[in-house]
């Protein structure tokens, strides 16, 4: 605010002497608007096309997630998990079965670990595919949008292949998976990285070079790394700062620690930055992938405990404890002991975490997500200050809100 | 320093503040009073030794029918430790108000804003506390456990498009 002031007084003076052109306006961009994909309200203060000041605001899509989910079994809120961050809603499904069977004081299966970790690695490509499609194609790079989003689309038809949907998975459990990864996955993976190295060599080509493209995205939105930190940003935008804090090397989880990947940071904390961070991620995340599937061993994908987890339904069927495990798990919900647990996972956007407190019985008493994009956009006024009109639009998209994950 | 001493630590650097600490899943948890969370949260963030310059989150929690009715509850990390660590503080349902961390940590404004939005416990020296999810018309607060869950309250009247469609006027 401090340093909006001096501008403020200076264009008031203007004012004062009739000066039309440096007036300042009031403008009210969105809740609704073509230009940022996502229901929020930006109350700017405008001299000439220079931002002063900009205020967000957030909660256009707020359907009471956390109220939500104290009404239904623990299983039952995984679905709600998709609708969080709908761009890679497998993340979000295994934090909070993750978290839940930190509450139960279990660890799911080797086999069901890697899973999880491909799983995770296929959807944090996909949601980085989607944000730098979308702001390639808002800053006027619309083939570069349309060619990741074919490969995206290769992706999306794996999710298909192993959970039956393109966005709505609820594939994790609390204690495991839904099923197990279809027989030809390897093979499916492999087809799929070939098309998509063959895209993103492309795209880096249409885009590393470009003048305009680097114009509109270098030096724009900064953020301080002692800021960023202050604003509790994670993820790329804090790794975009230089601050090369990952959740999945400094507090892993679901047998991070078994993969080799590198940290990719940026030096300036800008929106080119944030752009490469991203970018560079996707090829992490594929080697992660490939040396999961190297890796990967036979075995059960989920906790072998009918207080847990669903019985076969072999089991169900044919006998009168399989029938009642099944009646009281789908009635009643996995009973897990009172107590309270937080756990974070590295989502697309950043630190994805969940706090979770149970008072014993089949619900969840209390469900909090921490969502990373709620911290980046409030940053975003202050990233803005002093940009133009249009670096907003840059600057909105590499933020990546997701107003499914913000609103809650 | 290792996980295991941070709550021993805390002791001897902040004698007298913690009422309460113990362990959770993996996670060191200690409950202060809130006359001393100023002090408890610059320091955390500002000694060295325990440089808790992330704060991870604010919420609350409503232990509705229990005393005190309230926890708002404190996440934080450590960058240069990769430590963590979770403050509580307990608040009963007449005097819901505990001081801001919005000069500590930037992101405690809006978690703050949130955790007034949602459970109306009020944050006396925050520098913009108003409603941040929901609208500013909207009376209650709804995490609170004893706000209906089928309550609507819509900004606009709801129409019943079966019974008066559209084009009926």
């Amino acid at each position: 605010m401090a340093e909006a002031a001096a501008p403020l007084l200076r264009a008031q003076k203007d004012v004062a002497e009739h000066d039309p052109t440096s007036e300042i306006m009031e403008l009210q961009m969105g809740p609704s608007h073509p230009a940022t994909h996502g229901t929020i309200k930006l109350n700017l203060t405008l001299d000439g096309e220079k931002i002063l000041n900009c205020d967000v605001e957030i909660g256009y899509l707020h359907r009471g997630f956390e109220k939500m989910c104290e009404q239904r079994t623990w299983n039952h809120c995984i679905p709600y998990t998709d609708r969080l961050n709908y761009a890679s809603p497998l993340i979000n499904n295994v934090a909070f079965a993750l978290t839940a069977e930190q509450l139960l004081d279990v660890e799911v299966p080797e086999r069901c670990q890697y899973i999880r970790v491909i799983m995770s690695e296929v959807s944090r490509i996909t949601d980085h595919l989607t944000c730098l499609g979308m702001a390639a194609t808002e800053a006027g790079a619309i083939s570069v949008g349309f060619y990741l989003m074919e490969a995206r689309e290769t992706l999306y038809d794996l999710v298909t292949a192993v959970t039956g949907a393109r966005l709505t998975v609820s594939y994790a459990r609390v204690g495991g998976v839904m099923h197990d990864l279809p027989h030809d996955f390897a093979e499916r993976v492999r087809t799929a990285f070939a098309d998509m190295r063959r895209i993103l060599s492309d795209c880096d080509t249409l885009l590393s070079k470009n003048r305009i493209f680097i114009e509109r995205m270098s030096g724009v939105g900064a953020i301080s790394p002692e800021d960023a930190i202050s604003y509790s940003l994670t993820g790329p935008l804090l790794r975009a700062t230089g601050v090369p804090y990952d959740v999945r090397k400094a507090q892993p989880y679901s047998g991070y620690d078994r993969f080799e990947f590198d940290i990719p940071t940026g030096t300036q904390g800008d929106n080119y930055d944030r752009f490469s961070v991203r970018f560079e991620e996707i090829k992490q995340s594929m080697a992660i992938i490939d040396q999961a599937l190297n890796g990967i061993p036979s075995g059960p994908i989920r906790i072998d405990d009918p207080q847990i987890t669903l019985p076969e339904k072999k089991q169900v069927y044919g006998n009168i404890e399989g029938l009642m495990n099944h009646f009281k798990l789908v009635i009643e919900g996995v009973k897990i002991p009172p107590g309270e647990a937080f756990l974070s996972v590295e989502g697309a956007n950043g630190e994805l975490g969940f706090y979770l407190v149970s008072d014993g019985s089949g619900r969840p008493y209390r469900v909090r997500v921490r969502p990373p994009c709620f911290f980046g956009m409030a940053a975003l006024g202050e990233m803005l200050q002093g940009c133009l009109i249009s670096d907003i639009i840059t600057t909105f998209g590499m933020v990546n809100m997701i107003g499914g994950e913000c609103d809650r | 320093m290792a996980e295991a001493d941070i709550l021993s630590h805390i002791e001897t650097a902040l004698p007298g503040t913690i009422q309460e600490q113990y362990s959770s899943h993996g996670n060191d948890v200690i409950v202060i009073d809130r006359g001393d969370l100023p002090t408890v949260l610059s320091q955390l963030k500002e000694q060295p030794d325990f440089a808790f310059t992330l704060l991870l989150d604010i919420t609350g929690v409503d232990f509705f029918g229990q005393e005190p009715r309230f926890e708002v509850v404190y996440h934080l990390h450590s960058l240069t430790h990769n430590h963590r660590l979770r403050v509580k503080v307990r608040l009963t349902e007449e005097d819901a108000q505990l001081p801001s961390a919005a000069s500590v940590w930037k992101s405690a404004d809006w978690l703050e804003r949130e955790v007034w939005d949602m459970f109306g416990i009020t944050f006396t020296d925050h520098p913009d506390l108003r409603r941040i999810l929901m609208y500013e018309e909207f009376r209650g607060y709804p995490l609170r456990k004893d706000y209906p869950v089928n309550k609507r309250q819509p900004l606009v009247e709801e129409r019943d498009p079966i019974t008066n469609p559209w084009h009926k006027g």
